[in-house]
């Protein structure tokens, strides 16, 4: 190799791995970026929704449309950080992928029926309470199951895999036989193919399923308090103070009570 | 949080071990039931009666053709919908015995059909029936040339027991599923899953490597 093709050699290489450098720092520095301004630099909220739970966030077939509780509440956060509703983008989440989406920062919050729990609150933060559910039973009309203490160990009680209603029901029905299914609609599909004798999680997703079939009804009132959190990353308390700020503004306005009327049918309490 | 602490398998193993039971089952009822079901398929297929071609013909086109996680939905949601009361477990082992049967069934097949037609030209034009050409010439060269696709279909039909998990079947997947859910340690818990599903598979890709070499003696 002659000189000059090895300086032109040397050259190249130092620029290639000044690049290199520099994607490198690029690419670290990203992966801390505080969520806040995260979103608003990219002028849109990326939200984590359900979009199989009747009231909260279910996607109409015909308009692909999702809305409910949730949405709104997505919606008006949207607007808060970004002073636009429509600056929103909606991710579909399930209980089973919602924590890896969101520290993968694939999505910017959860607003997703989530329960606030001591194990949870492991992995991520949480907003104030939005919501305060409690978990029910949802029967087949004229089923022989009244509530809790017709459960036996010839019940089967259908549920989803990694929510707190299957732990709760573990041990409030230690006897029953526990079936988890992949989401609610699952579940509730296999209630209705006469897969089990009742299915459990909070009331809230339960009332959506008996408005869906008016043959099913809830039983036995609330027997937990499973307060819904929004979930945020690690690491962002901004955030999380713009969230509560918002609750707080939305239930000092009535802003609150007329959205949780109009999804659940019932002023809250 | 520790992603790779392994500590807590140990909290779970009786659910591993619930779940193992049940994956074991499924695989042992499904080789057991797709092998039969599977064999009379491919006699339909090359008996030398068309009705019964078409129909074996028609079995196969249908059921390979569709995704297995269907085949399952159909027997844990169709058949109750009929007013047949079934499990989940079993609902899901019929699926699964239903599917690799019309893999067992083509396999079968194409290493009837592999045996030169010379072979059943000659025994036929020597005196033998149809059903002793089969039993004396064909089937016993067929075995040699069936076996490692055989063995591949039931390989894929212990990992296919997975799909178990989505119906609550109780399986080892299913119990997974569960545990990484409530404790958030997919990596030490799908690992262990991993290692399990080697534990049936391995003995089983032996197994056949075994047979295939005492019937290659045969010769």
């Amino acid at each position: 190799m002659n000189r000059k093709l090895s300086r032109t050699f040397r050259w190249s290489a130092a620029v290639l791995s000044l690049i290199i450098m520099l994607i490198a720092a690029g690419c670290g520095s990203s992966g801390e970026v505080d969520t806040l301004e995260a979103i608003k630099k990219r002028g849109k909220l990326v939200a984590g929704v359900k979009y199989d739970t009747k009231l909260f966030g279910l996607q109409d077939p015909a308009t692909g449309q999702v809305e409910g509780f949730d949405i709104d509440m997505a919606k008006a956060l949207a607007k808060k950080i970004l002073g636009d509703e429509t600056k929103l983008e909606l991710k579909e989440v399930t209980s089973k992928t919602r924590i890896d989406m969101l520290r993968n920062g694939d999505i910017d919050i959860i607003i997703a029926t989530m329960t606030i729990t001591e194990e949870r609150k492991e992995q991520v933060d949480f907003s104030d309470v939005y919501f305060e559910a409690g978990q029910s039973l949802l029967v087949k009309k004229g089923s022989p199951i009244t509530g809790l203490e017709s459960l036996n160990k010839d019940t089967k009680v259908l549920t989803v895999k990694g929510s707190t209603s299957a732990q709760n029901i573990r041990e409030k029905a230690p006897d029953a036989e526990i079936l988890e299914f992949e989401n609610y609609q699952d579940a509730f599909t296999a209630l209705r193919a006469g897969q089990g004798d009742a299915l459990t999680t909070d009331n809230s997703i339960l009332l959506g399923m008996q408005k869906q079939d008016p043959n099913y009804e809830l039983v036995g009132g609330n027997f937990t308090d499973e307060p819904y959190g929004m979930a945020i990353k690690k690491g962002n308390p901004e955030f999380v103070k713009t969230v509560n700020e918002l609750l707080k503004e939305m239930k000092e306005s009535g802003e609150y009570d007329r959205l949780y009327e109009q999804w659940m049918g019932i002023k809250p309490e | 949080m520790n992603l790779w602490d392994f500590s807590i398998l140990i909290d779970y193993w009786d659910d591993f071990m619930a779940g193992l039971g049940r994956t074991v089952l499924a695989s042992l009822l499904g080789l057991i039931g797709s092998l039969v079901l599977g064999t009379l398929i491919a006699i339909l297929r090359i008996a030398p009666f068309r009705i019964l071609n078409v129909v074996g013909t028609v079995y196969v086109e249908f059921i390979r053709n569709i995704p297995l996680l269907v085949t399952v939905f159909f027997f844990f949601l169709g058949v109750p919908a009929l007013g047949i009361a079934m499990e989940p477990f079993t609902a899901g082992t019929l699926g699964l015995i239903v599917y690799t049967a019309a893999f067992v069934a083509e396999s079968i097949r194409a290493g009837i059909q592999a045996v030169p037609s010379g072979q059943s030209e000659a025994a036929r034009s020597s005196g033998l029936s149809y059903i002793q050409t089969m039993r004396y010439i064909i089937l016993p060269q067929a075995v040699k040339i069936v076996l490692p696709a055989i063995g591949n279909q039931m390989i894929n039909l212990v990992k296919n027991s997975s799909v178990l998990a989505v119906i609550a079947g109780l399986d080892l997947m299913y119990y997974a599923d569960i545990i990484n859910l409530k404790t958030f340690k997919g990596i030490p818990v799908y690992t262990l899953v991993a290692l399990f599903y080697l534990l049936l598979t391995i003995p089983l890709s032996q197994a056949v490597h075994y047979m295939e070499r005492r019937f290659a003696k045969s010769n």
